[in-house]
């Protein structure tokens, strides 16, 4: 696997793709700055938002009880999950028990998360994913890099190709109505055959038992109005107390992520229709892990509005794929290595600390300085390959000692000066595509103590 | 009031003219600065690369140093985020500043002798604009404001404009522009082209690294435009 560095190296190769990716999400970052500065409560908005989730995050027992009584109340089947494996189990055990062999899915990053996919698949059952972008990188094998606009990385031509190769749509047709009706088409089939169907949650209410489902094509409630069973699958932190805090979290979501007011479809599911199955699986994986760290437990207060992937310049730049996790992004980054530290010990390392992420998160995740706390944990961990822990013990002994500082500043610019083919050359990361600074003369101190 | 300047390790050896302006700067202001002759670096090297742990030699340098002044002026908004955020001594945490907001909040500077007439283009560096709020940031909903545009408005002659985008990193992000190459280069590659697109003849910054990042990138493309601190221009008679 390539780590992020590598892998963004290759997409940015593509230079004029990588200038359209940055562009197209900018736009994004830009409606969305658009609409907040609408509202004069915005940054209210987001206080409350924020303090919202801490006080629910703060109490999450008590309202993943309050949640499970109401819904089993309401005729909603709860399962628990501790992790992964379990919840692809439960959704399999389900799945099985009504003889499902396809089923339709649809807003579920968790399901992603838990590679639902893969599992159910080896065990012969069919998982059509149902919105759009998620089907076309179904289709192409690949995992969506975008949260929200999963197929992000891909333009209409390359969607043009996966669906003539696929569906059978002319070749070189690249017209997005042609091709988002023949994908509509195509899912129309598997809507009306599959007798279950599995969607996310956006937010979980405890006082009321029931679940809200926000989108825009309309597939989850597609899904689950035609399926005999519904499965909604959720994390425990989806969790709010109240349904008027909906109020405060619905009018945050779309404008963070796409800048338009509220998501076209804001579905509450409250009981199973008649004849109906309505299963809920509320899922751990590593939550109360995080939950129990001071310094990352607030990144439980996500929404998943990707605001924080449209304006991270190194995201716009490097594409999702470079983060290899269902979540990439700057939220992805302070995600990951919780699940695991030796395999995303890149993430906290693929940012600038720029902090732009943390202004735009629409419930106040301080994302930049988590990064920053995950690099101190995971360098503690001893996770820092040995040129770099070696480097670093180097400079903070430099940096302890005046006269060696003077000394390494000295002779670093003399070699600069004098025999620059030293540091100019491919062993130099910065001299790639850069020039090294000109080396002068005299240090600052060395003209201060002339001076007098 | 003693004040004591601090010159970033990277600053000292390669761009003595930031800190010399920035010493001229303060002393035309009727400052008595003080130059600690001991002082390294600010710590934010091992710090942001995850080694925080191993800061401690540095810190207690820093501490030797600076230890008995009121305030502690460098011209670098992301080392004195640096030392604000993590210095272990509350001392030194409340007594460092950054040049801009020095002569903004401290010295209420109201007029300036500096001339400059040339267009340039303003580079808000993240560190002093997020970290320290020398600025307002386009991503809240707040009013605008700029300290170093408002010093930059008691210098005589001199344009300055923003690029699109007015607040993108950069991408220099300390040891994140070699060990993120590609990604550093691009991102500095697209910064630098917003502001030639403004047709103008300096990019001027509060920080140094920024500056270094961008010159070595315009250099590479063999571009006249060059990068200057806004001490050297708040400085320039």
């Amino acid at each position: 696997m390539l780590n992020h560095a590598e892998a963004s190296e290759k997409f940015i190769a593509d230079a004029e793709r990588t200038t359209w990716h940055d562009e197209t999400l900018w736009f994004v970052r830009s409606k969305r700055d658009k609409v907040s500065k609408l509202l004069p409560e915005w940054e209210a908005l987001r206080e409350q938002a924020s303090s919202i989730k801490d006080h629910t995050l703060a109490n999450l027992g008590q309202y993943l009880e309050e949640f499970e009584a109401k819904a089993q109340k309401n005729g909603i089947i709860v399962h628990w999950a501790k992790d992964a494996q379990e919840h692809n189990e439960i959704v399999h055990s389900i799945i099985s028990k009504h003889g499902g062999k396809a089923l339709v899915k649809s807003k579920s990053m968790l399901t992603e998360e838990c590679h639902l996919n893969e599992f159910l698949t080896k065990k012969g059952v069919e998982v059509v994913d149902t919105d759009l972008g998620e089907r076309i990188v179904q289709f192409r094998n690949e995992v969506p890099s975008h949260i929200v606009l999963p197929a992000i990385h891909l333009k209409k031509e390359d969607v043009g190709e996966t669906f003539h190769e696929f569906l059978g749509t002319p070749k070189g047709n690249k017209d997005p109505q042609f091709l988002t009706e023949a994908a509509r088409q195509h899912l129309r089939g598997y809507f009306l055959g599959a007798n279950v169907a599995i969607t996310g949650v956006n937010f979980a209410v405890a006082e009321t038992g029931e679940f809200v489902v926000c989108t825009n094509e309309g597939n989850a409630d597609m899904g689950a109005h035609l399926a005999k069973v519904h499965i909604a699958c959720m994390g425990i932190e989806k969790m709010i107390p109240k349904r008027k805090d909906l109020g405060v979290f619905l009018r945050l979501l779309a404008r963070s992520a796409t800048g338009q007011l509220i998501t076209t479809y804001s579905s509450h599911f409250a009981k199973p229709r008649e004849g109906q199955e309505m299963h809920i699986v509320l899922v751990d994986n590593g939550r109360t892990r995080q939950l129990a760290r001071d310094e990352f437990r607030n990144s439980l207060k996500c929404i998943r509005c990707a605001a924080c992937f449209n304006t991270c310049p190194v995201y716009r730049r490097s594409g999702g794929h470079s983060y290899h996790q269902p979540v990439a992004g700057p939220i992805g980054s302070i995600l990951a290595p919780n699940f695991d530290k030796s395999a995303n010990v890149d993430l906290p390392f693929a940012s600038t600390l720029c902090g732009s992420c943390s202004n735009v998160c629409p419930v106040k995740i301080n994302i930049h300085e988590q990064l920053w706390f995950w690099r101190q944990d995971l360098m503690k961990e001893g996770l820092a390959p040995i040129g770099k822990s070696l480097s670093m013990k180097g400079m903070a002994f430099v940096f302890s000692n005046p006269t060696i500082f003077r000394m390494a500043g000295y002779m670093g610019r003399l070699v600069m000066r004098f025999a620059p083919f030293i540091v100019n050359n491919s062993f130099n990361p910065w001299f790639k595509q850069r020039e090294m600074p000109d080396a002068p003369k005299e240090s600052f101190q060395s003209w201060y103590k002339n001076r007098k | 009031m003693r004040v004591a300047l601090f010159v970033p390790c990277y600053v000292d050896q390669f761009y003595p003219q930031v800190a010399i302006a920035t010493l001229e700067l303060l002393e035309k202001l009727g400052i008595e600065v003080h130059v600690p002759s001991n002082q390294t670096c600010c710590g934010q090297p091992m710090a942001n690369s995850g080694f925080a742990s191993s800061t401690e030699g540095c810190d207690t340098n820093f501490s030797k140093n600076f230890d008995g002044f009121d305030y502690i002026v460098g011209p670098s908004g992301s080392c004195i985020l640096h030392l604000k955020e993590h210095h272990p001594s509350e001392k030194i945490r409340k007594s460092v500043f950054e040049i801009c907001e020095f002569l903004v909040d401290v010295l209420k500077v109201k007029s300036l002798s500096a001339n400059f007439p040339h267009k340039i283009g303003l580079h808000q560096s993240c560190h002093g604009q997020r970290g320290l709020h020398l600025s307002s940031m386009t991503e809240l909903n707040e009013k605008p404001f700029s300290k170093l545009a408002s010093l930059l408005d008691l210098v005589k002659g001199v344009e300055y404009v923003y690029p699109e985008r007015a607040d993108e990193c950069c991408g220099f992000g300390g040891t994140f522009c070699v060990t993120e190459e590609a990604v550093s280069v691009r991102m500095g590659q697209d910064r630098v082209e917003s502001h030639l697109k403004n047709g103008i003849e300096f990019i001027v910054g509060g920080d140094t690294s920024c500056l270094m990042h961008m010159e070595g990138i315009l250099k590479r493309q063999g571009s006249k435009v060059q990068v200057k601190h806004i001490v050297e221009i708040l400085n320039h008679a």
